[in-house]
């Protein structure tokens, strides 16, 4: 196994809803290793998204200790947090979240604004991740004239722009068809051959089984499992 | 990072041409009320002290009315005044009026004005053809006079007047000069207002031996240096607080230039207060502005949830919306100072003055303009800087 990028202990998330306290994230625990490729599996309401959100550094827990990069996270600030998303995560949501005014060049070029890295290197760089994911004549279109399938590739090779230790992915194929949807899962599979390590989140066990190694979430608990447990609890 | 960030908010801005012209609109207004007020008030002002400097500056003028013992100034007291430090000359005026003729044609009431050598050293294109008056003509008195183009036509019609004879209340005299028309006259003769086309002038000192009176009652002081005309005139006080026994109302001191200050004070004012309602215009406009930036941060909330989870930092973020505020406002600026120099060179042609760009008012414009753009664009980029991520990604 290789080393430790991730490492979470005991993370609670308490979310306050008027006078009443909500517990969404109780004690999880867990560690990623390098070049690993783990599926999330819960149903909605599980918890799987505040997960994801403090994986991903855009939420900070209520207490435990979240270890990414050597950090803590819940001791860092917004522009460190900031710094944290922009150089170690790459994120994949369901809905691409692409800017609908900039070309599929400029969209994967935004990470590598935010590292302040010069528009000619940008430029470059964009267009070897955009050939990668096998988008190389579709550079200058818009999100508009691309396909949904299209589409998250655009916005995978943007996760890839800076070269991030993690891999987030929140329902990659959640807006996709069967078929578009299973292609980009192969996408997925190949980056992780490559070495990527790669968190998904989802719901959809058949979507899961891609994972090489699969955890549960239910209720804010974590259960470690294969894919056969899965297959036989669903 | 900052040329993404304008390049960003240059599109935005071309995204939405109809909204924002239209809220540019309140700076626009606002600037070229400002930019017009400005230049056309300080053109009047620069037209006004144009004027006066021509007519009247450096120049103080006395009025003496005199009390029952001493009527007016003697010769001796204008020896006195002409006496007092700085003060280059003076010229006494004297009017009456009298009838003139020559050959039988005869002209009533004309008004006959004395001047001395120095009134025409001081107005040096007064006299068009001919000759001035000079030291000579005053010690001997001498029976000569300037005569303008009205007296020239009527009493030396298709003749040269120099050197010819004309009447003045019965004594012969030779006309010695014809005035110029054109030339600027002096304002307190504009102010004397003859209101008579004939105008004839003679040597003060002949025209009291003719008027039968023995002082002069108005009088100009030329002051050599226009910073000392304070210290002349309490100088001229002095001398005529002595000649006539500090009785109070028996002259009056007018300082051109004390009247201007009071003019242009006036203009100042009148600056200020309509650069003050013009810019309740301008706080309009940034409110529109600030309008506009907080429907743009809500419209692109999921927009700024993706930059923030790709990487930005809360500052960037700030940065793009203020810089996107800064540029509406100063193209509105810039539009305003455009239109505002347009009214103000047309308005210019239209009074008949000349059309001076003034460099307060292009400052003003651009800087208030860039100010709105700043204050009511900080509130927006800040509450977009702040937007939690999470909920910013979900609200898509």
């Amino acid at each position: 196994m290789g080393k430790e990028i991730l490492s979470m202990r005991d993370i609670v998330k308490v979310y306050q809803i008027g006078d009443e306290e909500q517990t969404v994230l109780k004690g999880i625990s867990l560690t990623v290793y390098e070049g690993e490729f783990i599926s999330v599996l819960g149903p909605s309401g599980s918890g799987k998204s505040t997960l994801m959100n403090i994986i991903g550094c855009l939420d900070i827990p209520t207490s435990g200790t979240y270890i990414l990069g050597g950090r803590n996270i819940p001791e860092l600030d917004q522009k460190q947090l900031a710094r944290i998303r922009n150089r170690e995560i790459g994120f994949v949501f369901q809905s691409f979240q692409l800017l609908p005014r900039l070309t599929a060049l400029e969209n994967v070029e935004l990470p590598l604004i935010y590292a302040r890295v010069s528009p000619s290197k940008r430029r470059k760089r964009a267009e070897e991740l955009l050939i990668r994911v096998g988008l190389e004549d579709k550079m200058y279109h818009r999100p508009n004239q691309l396909s949904g399938g299209q589409q998250q590739r655009v916005a995978i090779a943007r996760a890839l722009a800076n070269n991030p230790t993690l891999l987030l992915a929140d329902e990659p194929t959640g807006s996709l068809d069967q078929k578009t949807g299973k292609q980009v899962m192969e996408l997925f599979r190949e980056l992780n051959n490559e070495g990527h390590t790669i968190i998904m989140i989802t719901h959809d066990p058949n979507i899961a089984k891609y994972a090489r190694r699969i955890v549960k979430i239910l209720d804010g608990s974590l259960i470690e499992g294969t894919e056969d447990d899965v297959f036989r609890e669903h | 990072m900052f040329s993404e960030s304008i390049k960003m908010s240059w599109q935005n801005i071309l995204n939405n041409k109809m909204r924002s012209f239209l809220t540019t609109l309140g700076i626009i207004i606002g600037v070229t009320a400002i930019i017009s007020l400005i230049t056309i008030v300080q053109g009047l002002q620069a037209e006004i002290t144009g004027r006066f400097a021509e007519l009247g500056a450096g120049k103080i003028a006395v009025q003496a009315y005199g009390t029952p013992l001493k009527q007016g100034l003697s010769d001796n007291d204008i020896e006195n005044i002409s006496r007092i430090e700085n003060v280059a000359g003076v010229s006494p005026n004297l009017t009456f009026i009298s009838s003139v003729a020559r050959d039988g044609e005869v002209l009533e009431n004309v008004h006959i004005e004395g001047k001395n050598h120095t009134f025409f050293r001081y107005n040096p294109n007064l006299v068009s053809r001919g000759r001035a008056f000079n030291i000579l003509d005053m010690e001997s008195k001498n029976k000569i006079c300037i005569i303008n183009q009205a007296v020239a036509q009527k009493l030396f019609f298709g003749e040269d007047p120099v050197g010819r004879k004309m009447q003045i209340g019965g004594t012969t005299y030779e006309v010695k000069g014809i005035l110029n028309e054109d030339a600027t006259s002096d304002v307190m003769s504009l102010m004397a207002g003859t209101g008579s086309d004939y105008r004839i002038i003679i040597p003060y000192t002949t025209a009291m031996g003719m008027a039968g009176i023995g002082s002069v009652s108005s009088l100009e002081i030329y002051v050599s240096d226009t910073d000392k005309t304070d210290e002349v005139i309490d100088e001229t006080e002095l001398v005529l607080n002595q000649t006539f026994n500090f009785k109070d109302g028996s002259y009056r001191i007018i300082n051109l230039d004390s009247l201007l200050e009071t003019m242009n004070t006036m203009n100042d004012m009148m600056t200020a207060v309509l650069a003050g309602i013009a810019s309740i215009a301008l706080l309009v406009g940034g409110i529109g502005i600030m309008n506009m930036m907080l429907v743009s941060v809500s419209e692109r909330t999921s927009e700024i949830g993706l930059r923030k989870a790709l990487g930005a930092e809360p500052v960037s973020i700030q940065v793009q919306f203020l810089i996107e505020s800064i540029f509406l406002s100063l193209l509105g600026g810039f539009l305003g100072l455009i239109l505002g120099l347009l009214i103000s060179w047309v308005a210019c042609i239209a009074i008949g003055m000349a059309f001076r760009i003034s460099y307060l008012a292009i400052f003003l414009g651009v800087g208030f303009s860039a100010a709105v753009g700043i204050i009511f664009g900080w509130a927006p980029a800040r509450k977009a800087s702040m937007l939690n991520p999470i909920d910013a990604l979900r609200s898509l």
